[in-house]
């Protein structure tokens, strides 16, 4: 069932990013003052939608409904992680797209805009939730410990985008360029842009359905090494192999309660 | 939870008065951040002046690391981590009076990092007041958000570089608004500094709240 | 009358090694039970899962009423455990380490020099930071937290090692004293002649399993050892 819904998804994903690619690059004319710079137009904002509220969205739900006692379960955990880790890629891309378009228009990589710098800090503040997903423990200690992490950085990124912003419209004023938003942006352009949302939507869907598998399947791989070093432990006491009906690995690691 | 909290924090600073580690070890390293950022500026007054706001809060960033790793290694012992939990004692007690031994020892820091501006850096300020209320609430914020990351990576192996990768991104702005508001309290524009505590005071409500929320959770996986 | 311990194929898991790979053991309020075994039987490990501190994943386990599954902090404050490595913090004095854990616990600020007097530590050694006292000396202190909070279970893990004679006959006193005050204390040893002596019980541990349990010299004779409430495998 899983498997058949992340093939789907992956179809239209490809599909649809093909054809994004297509009107973005040869059917959509270039703009008066950007010239061919603009199809970036068509990439950079679907990601950075993608990125900051899909991904870190599906996160910081997951991450609460995970800690809430009532809905408690390993799902959550698996869905927050996947959702974070793609999450970092793609904020990884909204800051190198955003850049690539940043060089020409402003002569400079980097700008200390507020949305770049709140956009820069997101993506270590959840680098630091993958550094501490790597630390080992049982899978129940790290959930806890993750969604722990994470709701208190989500939390923080209000706080995080406000200030910035703040500091740099008392700070910088005048500078700001925004021409993404003040654009007028009209007909091919408008549907390839469109196409560009359910593409990039599409394909976090399909990394979030595989990256959830994977880490399913890794819990699968703890829960075979797990029976190993039970049955071995069982061995050392010389080898009274009947382990008792109520230990079964998938409970052990609190599957589903 | 209150009674708690105090028994916490008068613990944890008595082991500090004994051992004295922010005070011989904490401060001077401070001091010495300021004393190098000296250095990489240039003997320029009007340079130094203009940058010394933010030198002290980075200076006062890199301090609540290393008195939160502190708090944390006097429970790193097998037995006394156990210990707090084994007491009896609530959650919330523990992070509050954590939070408050932190924060007492960041004002230490703070008193002789201010001074330290003020002498290296030829700082007058003023408006004293609006850099005391930023500093108060600035404290508080690091201290609670030092303290849920501290017990979050306590325990760990790679706690000492897991810790500032997790806690610097998190109090960026309080480094940002500290320093305005500073920056204010210095020129004197009071009215663009006071509305840097919006940001300050918030900062430190919401993760103090969020530390009494989740110490119990963080405990656990210890 | 209600088990101080129950535990039916209780696993813990220690990190994602199973520590306790399916342990059977009851034992009532007022047993005295001796837990041997070689190293990384599992003696400690069944100790902290008593306590609370270790999670148990799977089977039962209720001790002093509780649910360690559901809840393991009511547990925590109505178990004593003396580790290995005593719980103390080195800059406090032993005086200070017992107050700190007897005001922690809610309890009368009286308890705390009963307690010190009952291990010895008077004078000089009271106001001794514990960082700078002996191995024996911490290993009374933290005892005496443990005298001054009076548990309803008390887990000692190897608690004769590194005592002297005199030490080791006061400890033995308070164990003794406590298993008569109606608390189930659990001893773990892997030198059999100096915890057996004193145990109703004595439950042999391997690769995180209850292997055996025998009757103690404590016990006499007619009780019989699969009456209700005592220890017996399952």
């Amino acid at each position: 069932m899983t498997a058949r819904l992340t093939r789907w998804t992956g179809l239209a994903a490809l599909v649809t990013t093909a054809l994004t690619v297509w009107l973005g690059l040869w059917v959509t004319p270039p703009a008066k003052v950007q010239g061919t710079l603009v199809r970036l137009l068509y990439i950079h904002p679907p990601v950075a939608w993608v990125a900051l509220y899909c991904a870190f969205g599906l996160a910081a739900l997951s991450s609460v409904l995970y800690l809430w006692r009532r809905t408690r379960s390993l799902f959550w955990d698996r869905l927050g992680a996947a959702a974070v880790e793609v999450g970092v890629v793609f904020t990884a891309l909204t800051l190198v797209t955003g850049s690539l378009w940043g060089r020409p228009t402003w002569g400079v990589w980097w700008t200390w805009t507020a949305r770049l710098t709140s956009t820069a800090l997101l993506l270590v503040l959840f680098l630091g939730y993958m550094a501490l997903r790597r630390v080992p423990a049982s899978p129940e200690v790290r959930a806890r410990r993750c969604a722990v992490a994470a709701i208190v950085a989500f939390v923080d990124v209000p706080i995080v985008s406000f200030s910035v912003d703040w500091w740099q419209t008392l700070h910088q004023r005048g500078t700001v360029l925004n021409p993404g938003l003040t654009l007028k942006v009209h007909g091919s352009m408008a549907w390839t842009m469109g196409l560009g949302f359910l593409a990039m939507t599409l394909v976090f869907v399909w990394m979030v359905l595989v990256r959830y598998r994977l880490e399913v399947l890794a819990d699968r791989v703890g829960d075979e090494e797990l029976e190993v070093s039970l049955s071995e432990r069982w061995a050392e006491t010389g080898g009274v192999p009947s382990p008792p009906a109520a230990v079964q690995a998938p409970e052990l690691w609190g599957g589903r309660r | 939870m209150w009674r708690d909290a105090v028994l916490v924090a008068g613990k944890d600073l008595r082991i500090e008065l004994r051992s004295r580690v922010a005070l011989w070890q904490v401060v001077p390293f401070a001091v010495l951040v300021l004393v190098l950022f000296g250095f990489a500026l240039g003997p320029g007054r009007a340079a130094l002046r203009t940058a010394a706001p933010g030198l002290y809060w980075l200076a006062v960033l890199f301090s609540t690391i290393l008195v939160t790793q502190r708090s944390f290694a006097i429970e790193s012992g097998e037995g006394t981590r156990d210990g707090l939990r084994l007491a009896g004692i609530d959650p919330a007690g523990v992070f509050l009076g954590k939070a408050a031994a932190v924060a007492a020892q960041l004002v230490a820091v703070q008193v002789v990092l201010g001074a330290g501006i003020v002498i290296l850096f030829d700082v007058r300020f003023d408006a004293v007041w609006l850099a005391l209320v930023a500093s108060v609430l600035a404290t508080l914020g690091l201290a609670a958000a030092g303290v849920l990351y501290g017990a979050l990576s306590s325990g760990l192996r790679v706690r000492e570089t897991l810790l500032p990768l997790l806690v610097l991104p998190i109090v960026a702005p309080v480094l940002i608004a500290g320093s305005r508001a500073w920056s204010a309290a210095i020129t004197g524009a009071v009215a663009s500094g006071a509305s840097w505590l919006k940001i300050l005071g918030p900062f430190a409500a919401v993760y103090v709240a969020m530390g009494v929320v989740l110490y119990g959770p963080l405990q656990e996986t210890a | 009358m209600a088990s101080a311990v129950h535990l039916r194929s209780a696993v813990a898991l220690a990190g994602r090694f199973p520590a306790l790979s399916g342990v059977d053991l009851s034992v009532a309020p007022g047993e005295v039970v001796a837990v041997l075994g070689p190293n990384g039987a599992g003696k400690t490990s069944l100790l902290r899962a008593c306590a609370g501190l270790l999670p148990v994943t799977s089977g039962e386990a209720v001790v002093l009423g509780c649910d360690l599954r559901a809840d393991r902090a009511a547990v925590r404050r109505r178990v004593g455990l003396l580790g290995h490595d005593a719980s103390l913090y080195d800059e406090l004095t032993a005086g200070e380490n017992v107050r700190f854990a007897v005001r922690a616990a809610g309890m009368p600020a009286t308890r705390v020099d009963a307690a010190l007097d009952r291990l010895g530590l008077v004078g000089r050694l009271r106001r001794t930071p514990a960082g700078r006292l002996s191995a024996g000396q911490r290993r009374r202190a933290a005892l005496a937290v443990l005298v001054a909070r009076s548990p309803e279970l008390w887990l000692l893990d190897e608690p004769h090692a590194g005592l002297d004679a005199s030490a080791r006959s006061l400890l033995d006193g308070l164990v003794m004293e406590a298993a008569e005050a109606g608390a189930a204390v659990l001893l773990s040893s892997h030198e059999p002649n100096l915890t057996v002596p004193l145990a109703d019980h004595v439950v042999s541990m391997a690769g995180g399993r209850v292997t055996e349990v025998a009757r103690g010299p404590r016990r006499p004779v007619l009780s019989s050892v699969t009456g209700e409430g005592s220890a017996s495998v399952a």
